[in-house]
């Protein structure tokens, strides 16, 4: 599949590393030329310190500007955060922020835990070997998403259906349209359930408390949003990091036999493997320059998420995994007013799964050939089998 | 050292509470709330990694 498509240098990978190409345009002066899956013309930034220029000067770099998919049904951006800007983005990421903060995910924690022991009993059940990404790393983050959402499980199977369509930039962009408006259509049915009869759940919330803010079609694209940034995200840095910290065994003892290191080790993960290659590309809004490149207005900058983490002016010798360095600012999770929102949720999602599947199954090993999934928005891994 | 926040450009994503949970809270809309504006020792320290990950610019530090 993946071969049917030349992949834009952003989204290459070699295993866990961006392309070796990415390290000499990190030492070149500028920023590169690039086509984008969507034919657009781009500049790519790759340093750490363009990077977070890009993406935190919403005003000079907008998220809105981007052509729609082709065949959608033309509402699908409303309420998606990604492609709006202050002060619409504002105004709609500070109703969710409360249901956000780090207290409140903490509240989660003993939920959290239980969900990660119900799974890893399944595992032991099911019997060595399993896929990885079948029985741990993809229903976890989507049975949390779903509880805090207010989203019926059952239907998890459509829905991880669309998201992986939607997200698959080896389908054709009308049929990737087509699916963005099914998934519309299905969270709409779940949001008028919700209107008529407000749970105690998010959807219920955001009806009790802002219904008057909201339209009905931004709340069905916040929801929409959220349910796939909810599972695919997290379910990719779940498989991928397991496979990272069993290639590197002494690693993965560390996350197994100290506490201590757990919090540390997710941060270094989530750098070494940044497994969103880029986010939105950014529409520039007037004459302006990036590291001696000069931008005209309407021009499009893409980063790459990855290249900036493998940045030496972000840690020491960053092409190795060390679980046991400081906590770096990376920015696996994006930077600026976009950084996303449920980052506390993944964190604390990846902080109670890696050290509990680790030490439920000590003897836990790669069981064959992993199959990396790159022509995706969201890199990571389509099957990871392991036995014990 | 001072610490400034400017609770406007605060976008809630709590990094600076997970840096330097003495030095920061956030309200019940996420908002960051400073708990100690001129932080000492460690906790200094952690202020420092707090405002080098925040991803709004919200945070500041006024060395006095």
């Amino acid at each position: 599949m993946a071969g049917a498509i030349t992949l834009p240098l952003h989204m290459q990978r070699d295993r866990y590393d961006p392309p070796s190409r990415m390290a000499e345009l990190r030492s070149a002066p500028g920023l590169e030329a690039v086509n984008t899956p969507l034919g657009l013309h781009a500049f790519l930034a790759t340093r750490y310190e363009d990077v977070r220029e890009v993406l935190g000067d919403a005003e000079r770099f907008s998220s809105a500007g981007l052509p729609a998919l082709p065949g959608s049904d033309g509402d699908q951006r409303v309420g998606n955060l990604l492609a709006l800007d202050p002060p619409d983005h504002t105004r709609l990421r500070r109703m969710l922020t409360g249901e956000f903060t780090v207290r409140r995910i903490r509240r989660l924690q003993p939920r959290i835990e239980q969900i990660v022991a119900d799974h890893l009993d399944a595992m032991e059940r099911a019997g060595s070997p399993v896929d990885l990404v079948e029985h741990f790393a993809l229903p976890i983050p989507s049975l949390v998403i779903c509880e805090l959402l207010g989203v019926p499980y059952a239907d998890r199977g459509d829905f991880h259906r669309r998201a992986a369509v939607q997200l698959d930039l080896t389908r054709p962009l009308s049929e990737r349209g087509a699916m963005a408006a099914e998934s519309r259509a299905y969270m709409g049915t779940l949001v008028d359930r919700a209107t008529a009869d407000p749970g105690e759940d998010m959807l219920g919330m955001l009806v009790r408390e802002h219904g008057d803010e909201f339209s009905r079609a931004e709340l069905v694209g916040v929801a929409s949003l959220l349910l796939i940034a909810g599972h695919e995200t997290t379910a990719n840095m779940l498989a991928l990091g397991t496979l990272a910290l069993l290639e590197n065994p002494e690693q993965a003892e560390a996350v197994r036999a100290d506490p201590a290191v757990t919090a540390p080790a997710v941060e270094e993960l989530m750098r070494f493997l940044s497994v969103v290659h880029s986010g939105m590309p950014r529409r520039v809004t007037r004459d302006t320059e990036v590291a001696g490149t000069a931008l005209r207005a309407g021009d499009f900058v893409v980063v790459s998420l990855p290249a900036a983490d493998r940045d030496r002016a972000l840690v020491e010798d960053p092409d190795r995994l060390d679980v046991g360095r400081a906590a770096a600012p990376h920015v696996a999770f994006g930077h600026g007013v976009h950084h996303c929102l449920g980052a506390p949720l993944a964190r604390m999602e990846m902080a109670t799964a890696f050290p509990a599947l680790l030490r439920r199954f000590p003897t836990l090993a790669v069981a064959g050939e992993p199959e990396f999934r790159s022509a995706t928005v969201v890199y990571g891994l389509r099957h990871l089998p392991v036995s014990w | 050292m001072k610490i400034r926040a400017d609770r406007d450009v605060c976008i809630g994503a709590g990094n600076c509470v997970l840096a330097a949970e003495n030095v920061f809270d956030q309200d019940d809309d996420a908002i960051v709330v400073v708990l100690q504006e001129t932080p000492e020792g460690a906790d200094a320290e952690a202020a420092r990694n707090a405002v080098g990950s925040c991803p709004s610019g919200a945070l500041s530090i006024e060395e006095t």
